[in-house]
Order: structure tokens, then sequence, then C-alpha cells
């Protein structure tokens, strides 16, 4: 118990849980809008994210750029993050995509039980995986410094990086933009219909399937955001990058109330943060027992999660 | 309509097997049981002994694999398939039973100087631990709904995992060494010794079977029942009287203490653990073996159980054109899960009982 190393690093400690909760919070949401409509941990979404990580890489690769390069300029930088987040979103939300129709339609179409849609999940993720892990050799790879992470501002004695301010608006924004999708449009409408009885909504007229295959994109899409910030927060990927983070994403999801859009933001925010201190408190080894343990702290007093499971049930 | 009842005016082999008089039974029950006993031979049967057995591997070693990634399937079976409980951090008992065992046992404890013990002496307290460790588990959580069971169940193994590696009590990647084998000479040779590991599956084989046993009457025990009526809707089996609670902890119980088995067995063998060895990926191995044999039939689990031992094996060693096939064998092993279940969602060898809730599921499909 270090409660001296805690306080002393009181304010760094917040900052960096609440850019690492930021990530994890993008991350929980792919979790969070499948359970929502489906009821179903989609396990293969921790390799939607891996492969996201890697294809920015490909794509900075592909201008030449190495973990050994130098710090690009401020307009070379805007194009590189532009065309990063691209390449993570659109294979993030293919691998998604295909995933839903690799292994979760045709058992849908034979209305099989819902462990066996767990268990193709689990297949696909092992399959993911491991494919990235033999072409890398199970190495790691070293991500291009895009952006140098230069102190931005202070608040009291914590100096607050760029990266750290992007990460967290990006984050927010994302956020906001979801939750306005889903509460606010037509589409986010035909979401909420089938998250709150699909066959009721399947009478109203609302294609189910189309819904299914939309949240796994949406779901993909935050990924592959989340992967970017990934990359240049951490500075390495490897292949099981998106199994270790894609358990404190889920438990976040979970932390928050699954298949509830704001649950997923505040447990992953909250979790981030609450690693930290636990990292300064005990030591990084046990960051993640801490976070099981408040999880099931939290699961004993509100069995659904902090703000309890709606997608469907709330309002537009 | 009892269960017994349909077995025997159902078609296939298990209909034709439940109409022979008992003696019939008795006679290719013996029978199957001298084959497995006899598997390790199995590479001199001609022309398709070779085919068989795994050449990257010794092969009575990949028997006894086998045999404890059986006896992990049957035990979750207890947990998934019987009571219906979705336990993702199963290999958390596992290693409480291996670390129990090695804690007892090995010159490297700390507590070595005041036990000591003899491997055979270790079992009973290890296997009491994992039991005490499915019910401390099992209190607090098994009033949560299904899928919060599986995340907390995950963390649990995930604790156990990150407290091994990280305490010195548990020596993480140091691990202990010169853990006793199980006891027994022949001619003045001990039976379980280093390099030959067909003992060990004799031992293993032996566990499984009174295992079988054990499981089979308790699942046509009142415990059954109630395990039954809570898997198939939880609701109304409280309403009706059964006290859903005991008998979920009764099925945790009952499952940790056989994955505790094969920890100890495990540790037996391998006289050496250490973290390495219970990573999270082991326990969601063997719930694919669980569902994708059939869970909630002790026949399927076997055969997953099997299945996600043998494949990864028998790759070992096998190269095709310049590929390695040994370096893509969970690749492999993951899009033959997706094909398997895609095309038999209610596992290999599904348990009566859930294909015909199947049957009436397929029914009311929507088109999607």
């Amino acid at each position: 118990m270090d409660f001296s190393g805690l306080i002393n690093d009181f304010g760094p400690l917040t900052v960096t849980g609440l850019a690492q909760g930021a990530i994890i919070a993008l991350f929980a949401l792919g979790y969070t809008l499948v359970y929502g409509v489906l009821r179903l941990i989609n396990f293969a979404h921790s390799e939607v994210f891996l492969l996201g990580t890697y294809a920015c890489l490909f794509v900075w690769g592909l201008f030449g750029l190495d973990q050994n390069s130098a710090t690009p300029s401020v307009g070379p930088m805007l194009f590189y993050m532009v065309i990063g987040l691209v390449a993570a979103i659109v294979v993030s939300g293919a691998t998604a995509l295909t995933v839903e129709f690799v292994a979760y339609r045709p058992l849908r179409r034979r209305n099989a039980p819902p462990l066996a849609f767990l268990i193709t999940a689990i297949g696909a993720s092992l399959f993911i995986s491991e494919v990235v892990g033999v072409t890398t050799h199970r190495n790691q790879t070293g991500v291009p410094p895009i952006i140098q992470a230069r102190p931005l501002f202070t608040i009291g004695d914590t100096t607050v990086t760029n990266l750290q301010v992007l990460i967290i608006l990006l984050a927010l924004v994302m956020m906001f933009a979801l939750d306005r999708f889903i509460n606010g449009s037509r589409l986010g409408r035909g979401v909420r219909a089938v998250a709150q009885n699909p066959d009721s909504a399947a009478l109203m007229g609302v294609n189910k399937s189309r819904v299914i295959a939309l949240v796994f994109l949406l779901g993909g899409l935050m990924a592959g955001i989340a992967a970017v910030m990934y990359d240049l927060k951490i500075g390495v990927t490897r292949y099981d990058a998106g199994f270790l983070l894609g358990i404190d994403a889920f438990t976040a999801a979970v932390l928050g109330g699954i298949g509830n859009l704001r649950g997923a933001l505040l447990g992953g925010l909250l979790l981030g943060v609450l690693q930290n201190y636990a990292a300064g408190l005990f030591g990084s080894q046990w960051l993640h027992a801490a976070s099981f343990v408040l999880l099931v702290v939290i699961l004993l007093f509100r069995p659904t999660g902090l703000l309890g499971e709606s997608l469907g049930r709330s309002r537009a | 309509m009892s269960e017994k009842a349909s077995f025997r005016t159902s078609g296939g082999v298990r209909g034709w097997f439940g109409r022979q008089p008992w003696y019939v039974r008795a006679v290719l029950i013996l029978f199957f049981t001298v084959l497995a006993y006899l598997l390790p031979y199995a590479g001199d049967v001609p022309l398709l002994g070779p085919q068989i057995i795994t050449e990257g591997i010794d092969w009575p070693s990949a028997l006894f694999n086998m045999s404890y990634y059986v006896l992990l399937a049957l035990g979750l079976n207890v947990v998934v398939g019987y009571a219906g409980l979705l336990d993702l951090g199963y290999v958390g008992f596992f290693a409480v039973g291996a670390y129990g065992t090695a804690l007892l046992t090995s010159p490297d404890s700390v507590i070595y100087a005041d036990t000591g013990w003899k491997w055979l002496m270790a079992v009973p307290a290890a296997l009491v631990l994992t039991m005490l460790a499915g019910v401390i588990l099992g209190w607090p959580t098994l009033r949560l709904r299904g899928d919060y069971l599986a995340i907390v169940t995950l963390g649990f193994a995930e604790i156990i995992r990150i407290v091994a590696t990280s305490t010195t009590t548990l020596r993480g990647d140091r691990g202990f060494a010169s853990i006793p084998h199980p006891p027994g000479s022949w001619n003045g040779e001990p039976i379980f010794g280093v390099t030959d590991a067909i003992p060990y599956f004799w031992l293993g084989l032996t566990v499984i079977i009174l295992v079988i046993l054990g499981v089979r009457n308790l699942d046509r025990s009142r415990v059954g029942r109630s395990w039954l009526a809570i898997r198939e809707d939880e609701e109304a089996a409280e309403v009706m009287g059964v006290r859903t609670f005991k008998y979920k902890l009764w099925a945790f119980a009952i499952g940790a203490f056989i994955g505790g088995l094969g920890g100890v067995l495990f540790a037996g063998e391998q006289s050496f653990i250490n973290s390495q060895t219970f990573v999270l990926q082991f326990s969601i191995l063997v719930l694919a073996g669980v569902v994708m044999g059939g869970s909630g039939n002790m026949a399927g689990a076997i055969l997953g159980g099997v299945l996600i031992s043998y494949i990864p094996d028998r790759l070992r060693g096998l190269s095709f054109g310049d590929t390695d096939l040994y370096e893509y064998r969970f690749a492999i092993f993951g899009a033959a899960i997706i094909l398997i279940m895609v095309l038999r969602p209610q596992g290999l060898i599904p348990s009566r009982r859930r294909a015909m809730e199947l049957k009436d599921r397929e029914k009311e499909v929507a088109p999607l």
C-alpha cells in the first residue's frame, strides 16, 4: 500500500486514467450496442479492435512511416491522422460486419441456443487473433510517432498533454454523436425498437437484419477510432492487445449497465481512473484484479450495473 | 414421458443401446472400457494406428493431456450444461487444485517445512480447497443473472492468475518444481515415473470413469432434476419450490471439485507448474469444447474435451507445403469451431432433451 504515492500522483493518475478510460469507453460501445439488441456477448469484438490497430499502422507504413520516423509537422500530421482513422474505421467496421455474417447470421436463421452464438464468436476471435499472431511472429509492432505528446496546459501540478486532450475530446464527441444518432434519428429509432422487442419491431416494418448489421457496423466504427487512439497512446500493438483490452472494455460495459450507451461512457471513464488509482496504490500488476473486485462489489449492490440496461428503454 | 422411456423409443445408436438386455449392455460397456485402457497402444494397430497417433508429441502424453481436458469438460458440463450457468473462468478452479497440491508438496513452497506431504495426502486437501473456492466465488455471485455471472467468473480466473503471477508465495513465472508424483511401485520401480506417461493416462481414465459414474447418479437424483428445472426456467423453478440458490451453489462446488481434480492430476504428472499455465484462453477453450461436443450431455462433453486437446496435438509436427500447421493450430481450431457450430448448433452429440427444445425453437423461427 503506497498511499503517499497515490496522493502525490493523484492528478497525473486521474488524467492518464481518463484518457485510458476514454479508449475503453469507445471500445465498450461495441459490446453494449450488440448486447442491447441481441442480448449476446460479442466475444469477437476484441478482434474488431485488434484489426483496427493494425489497419492504421499498415496505411502509415504505405507512406513510409515506421516507429523510427521523425514526428511530422502539423499539415502532414493532420493528413496522417485522417487516413489512419479512415483505414481503422473501414477495417474494423468491415471486420464487425464479417463476423456478423459468418458467425452470427447462420445461427440466427436456425434459432440456435444463445450459447452457440458465444462459441462461434469465440471461434472467430481465436481465428483472427491467431492469424495476426502467426503473421507478426507474436512480436509487438511499433507505432510511428504521428503526434508528439507535448504538455498543453497544467492544472495545479498536473500537466495535461495534447494527446490526452485529443483522446478524451474525440471520445466525448463520438459518444455524443452516437447518442444523438440512436436517440434522435430514424435509423436509431429502429435500433431502439428492435432492442425493446424484436418481434413487434419486425411487425411494425423494421428490417431486423439491417438493424443488427447496423449495430455491428456502429460498434466496429467506434472500435476503429479507439484502435487509433490506443496506437498513439501506447505506442505498440500486439496480437493479443484486443483480447487484453477487450476484458477491460467488457467490464466497463457491464459496470455501467450493459446495453446502455451512457453507461458504457461512465463505466469506461470510471474503470480507467480507478485502475490507475489502484496501480498507484498497489502497483501496476494489480490493476486488473482491482477492476474485477470493483465490478463484483458494484454488481452486488446494483445487479444491472450503475445505470441499468436500457438501450431500448431510453426515450427520444 | 420420463427421460428413460424416451431413450428406449428413440432411434439411433442410443435408442438401440437402451433397448438391449442388461447383459448385452454390460458386455458392451466393459468392451469399450477395456478399449479405452488400451488406447496407449493404438499406434500398434496396422494401417489405422499410425494415422491416429500424434507425431509431434509422445502419444501417451497426448492421451494424458486429453484425460485432464476431458475431466475439465465434464466438470464444466455440470455448471454450464446441467445448471445452465455460464462460467468463463473455469480454469481458476484447475489452478486452485494445481496450486493447492504444489503448496502442500513442493520443496519450493513456503510451508514445505511444516507440510512436505506426499502427493496422495495433498489430494483431499487441495480438493477441499477448490470446493471452498467454488463456494466462495458462488456465494456472492450466483444471485447475478447469466451474462453478469459470465464476466464475474472471468474476473475470478484473472484474479487467480494475477495473484499467482504477482505474489512471492505463489512464485509467479518461477513456479513450483519437484511436485511429487503419485505413489506406488511395481517390481521395485515406481509406477509413476518421469518417462512413461501411460500410467498417468490410466490414472486419469480411472478418475474420469469415477467422475462419470458420480455425475450420472447426481444427474438422475433430486439435484439433477433441480438443475434441469433451473436451466429451463429459473423463476418457474423457484416458484415450484426448488431452492435455486442452493442447487446452483451445488453445481458450482461440484464443477469446482472436478476442475480441481484435473489440476491435481496435472500437477502430479508435470511435477512443475507456474502461472503461465493458467491463462484465460484455457477456460474459453474448455467452454468451446463443452458446447461443441453437446452441452448438457456427458458423451458430448467427453468428445469436446478430446477434440480440444487432440486437434492441436495432432497438428504438431505436421506441415503443409512450407507452412508449419502447428503454428496455425489455434487458427485452424477457431475456424473449426465456427464450422461445427454453424452446422450443428446443438453440438456434435446433443443432449436429447436439448435437441427436442431446439426442434421446438426451429418451428417458431421467424425468417430473417
